[in-house]
């Protein structure tokens, strides 16, 4: 009779030369993530005449002043600011209407509530690039709109955050609507029969009983949305507006010989870095969040 | 009763007023006008545009660029999702089933989980510039310095035609497989322990373990992988736009559908020829929805 111990050393002779193999490989993938990133980092703290040295060396004294260029020069800490101000706007107001949408729907038949769903969640299967240029005109005549024209025109961060909200709502719909149907009916009903109001029930006994969804589209929302670059390079034109991709992009793109290479590394790390750090922390949630919204 | 009525309509106009507004604004009018735009011959300048019908898609057919668009998103239509799903699945297989200590995670696989996600948090556009810098063509590249120090040629990862749309594949492997790991390890905690146990005490090896088990209890994440990879392979565009020559590669060697109705859209001010592009990649789209729709349907029913 085998004991545990024994068992396990059979197991481990059957997958033993794998077992090596499988370390290398999942080794060799970390590599691959990581070696771009880390020399992206290396980089920027090299001096120019070092980039263009030895790809691989490593800086003689670190030029932290790349950075400094970077923020200020290369106006990326006025580019991450205009990310944060859109980005924290629009998904805000994506959660806000997007959930009062999937609500109603998923909870109150009425007619041409399937129409309406249809309606939202059919948007999942177009390109937007189908409708990039009319979305350019649309916006250019929101412009023309008395009064709030100005601000919602083409140009404005309020009109971007406009259309990030139109263009989240098909799978923030799609995704809480599922996820509303499947709460209990019999609370609400509590409450409406003590005399609270749709409204109310809405806000303080539903929002709060669907946080899990809620924190799973949220986080999906607001990475799609900072990390957006096709809306953004088609809606905002002056540079003192664009937000953190069109910077980066920019910067690379526009490039001439006397491209500022050091602040460029230092431009990417700025973008990569408090990504990273935000993800280690978060990392069970956004991997979850991530992924419970693709297999809806 | 009467009044509960109302405030139950009410209530329901209320909260529905504006998502439906807005999305009617700038998602349904874009989408409608789009169909009409690619029959005119609008160049923006004229306020009443000519009605052509489908002169733009006649021209199109016959527009060696739009092709060659066309030939790179079905490429890559076939080859992301095969190459993403086959390694993301090999590295998921590894993580939570094969480990040496028998059946469950191996060492480090929360650490290796978290960090090949990492790629999935960073914007497209942050990407595709620091792969530019990645695969420069001189000796300050990252993979051609040492090439070069090896008196290796260098390679023009992203100004030799020949390279450039492997070099686009690579990158947007590397973007997305970490996703799909930890999709495919997600369906894989949901399987029973205990099966994959028996299947080894019955003297199951790595192979038929993966082969026999794992990817049987797995294909319906894995057609889910499938049709978002595929849509992300019909949208692919930062990468070309911003990492490419010439935004779409040398001799247009790596241009796809979306960077062409930006170029003819926003460069050429084409906006009629541009809108008849999107109706094309539309019909793709659609196509390939229904194709895997109608594909991963034929094979539920002979479960």
């Amino acid at each position: 009779m085998l004991s545990r111990k024994t068992a396990r050393l059979e197991r481990r002779r059957r997958l033993g030369p794998l077992g090596v193999l499988t370390h290398v490989a999942l080794v060799i993938w970390t590599l691959l993530v990581m070696v771009p990133i880390l020399w992206t980092f290396l980089a920027s703290v090299k001096s120019e005449d070092e980039i263009f040295g030895d790809a691989w060396s490593l800086p003689a004294t670190p030029h932290w002043d790349n950075f400094a260029r970077a923020w200020e020069q290369a106006h990326i800490g006025q580019y991450m600011l205009n990310s944060v101000i859109v980005v924290a706007f629009s998904t805000f107001g994506t959660m806000l209407i997007g959930s009062m949408a999937a609500y109603v729907l998923a909870r109150y038949p009425f007619r041409g509530n399937r129409a309406v769903y249809l309606l939202f969640v059919s948007g999942l299967a177009f390109p937007v690039y189908l409708a990039l240029t009319p979305l350019f005109f649309v916006v250019q005549n929101m412009g023309n709109v008395p009064v709030v024209g100005p601000l919602i025109g083409l140009n404005t961060h309020a009109g971007l955050v406009l259309v990030y909200i139109a263009y989240s709502m098909p799978f923030t719909v799609f995704f809480l609507s599922a996820f509303f149907r499947t709460l209990p009916t019999a609370v609400g009903e509590a409450a409406m029969v003590d005399g609270a109001s749709h409204t109310r029930v809405f806000f303080q006994i539903m929002l709060p009983m669907a946080r899990p969804g809620i924190v799973s589209i949220t986080i999906f929302n607001v990475l799609g949305q900072w990390n957006q670059y096709q809306l953004p390079l088609v809606l905002l034109q002056e540079r003192d507006k664009w937000v953190l991709t069109q910077g980066i992009a920019d910067i690379s793109t526009a490039a001439g010989y006397d491209q500022d290479w050091a602040a460029l590394f230092a431009a990417l790390t700025l973008a990569i870095l408090p990504m990273l750090i935000v993800y280690t922390v978060f990392q069970r949630q956004i991997q979850a969040g991530l992924t419970s919204g693709a297999l809806k | 009763m009467l009044f509960n009525r109302y405030r139950r309509g009410l209530f329901i106009t209320s909260f529905l007023a504006a998502p439906v507004i807005l999305y009617l604004v700038y998602v349904i009018s874009p989408y409608v006008q789009a169909f009409y735009i690619a029959m005119t011959d609008w160049r923006g300048v004229t306020a009443t545009p000519a009605f052509i019908g489908l002169d733009n898609f006649v021209r199109l057919f016959g527009d060696s660029i739009f092709w060659k668009a066309v030939t790179h998103n079905l490429a890559l239509l076939v080859l992301l999702p095969l190459i993403t799903i086959v390694l993301a699945l090999f590295f998921a297989f590894l993580l939570n089933v094969g480990g040496p200590q028998g059946v469950g995670g191996i060492r480090g696989s929360r650490f290796y989980r978290v960090v090949f996600f990492f790629p999935q948090v960073l914007a497209v556009a942050v990407v595709a510039v620091l792969f530019q810098q990645v695969f420069r063509p001189d000796g300050s590249g990252m993979l051609n310095g040492p090439l070069m120090a090896l008196g290796a040629r260098p390679v023009g990862f992203l100004s030799d035609p020949g390279v450039a749309f492997w070099s686009v594949l690579g990158v947007l492997v590397w973007q997305a497989v970490g996703f799909y790991v930890v999709l495919f390890s997600a369906g894989l905690a949901s399987i029973p322990r205990d099966m994959f146990e028996a299947a080894q005490i019955d003297g199951a090896g790595r192979f038929s373990l993966f082969f026999r088990i794992t990817l049987p209890l797995l294909w319906d994440t894995v057609q889910v992988a499938w049709v978002y990879l595929g849509i992300l392979a019909l949208d692919v565009f930062a990468i070309v736009w911003v990492m490419t020559d010439q935004h779409g590669g040398p001799d247009w060697s790596t241009t796809v559908m979306a960077a062409e109705i930006y170029r003819n859209a926003f460069q050429y001010f084409r906006f009629g020829y541009a809108s008849a592009l999107g109706v094309v990649m539309f019909f793709f789209t659609v196509g390939f929805a229904v194709l895997s729709l109608r594909v991963s349907r034929r094979e539920r029913i002979e479960y």
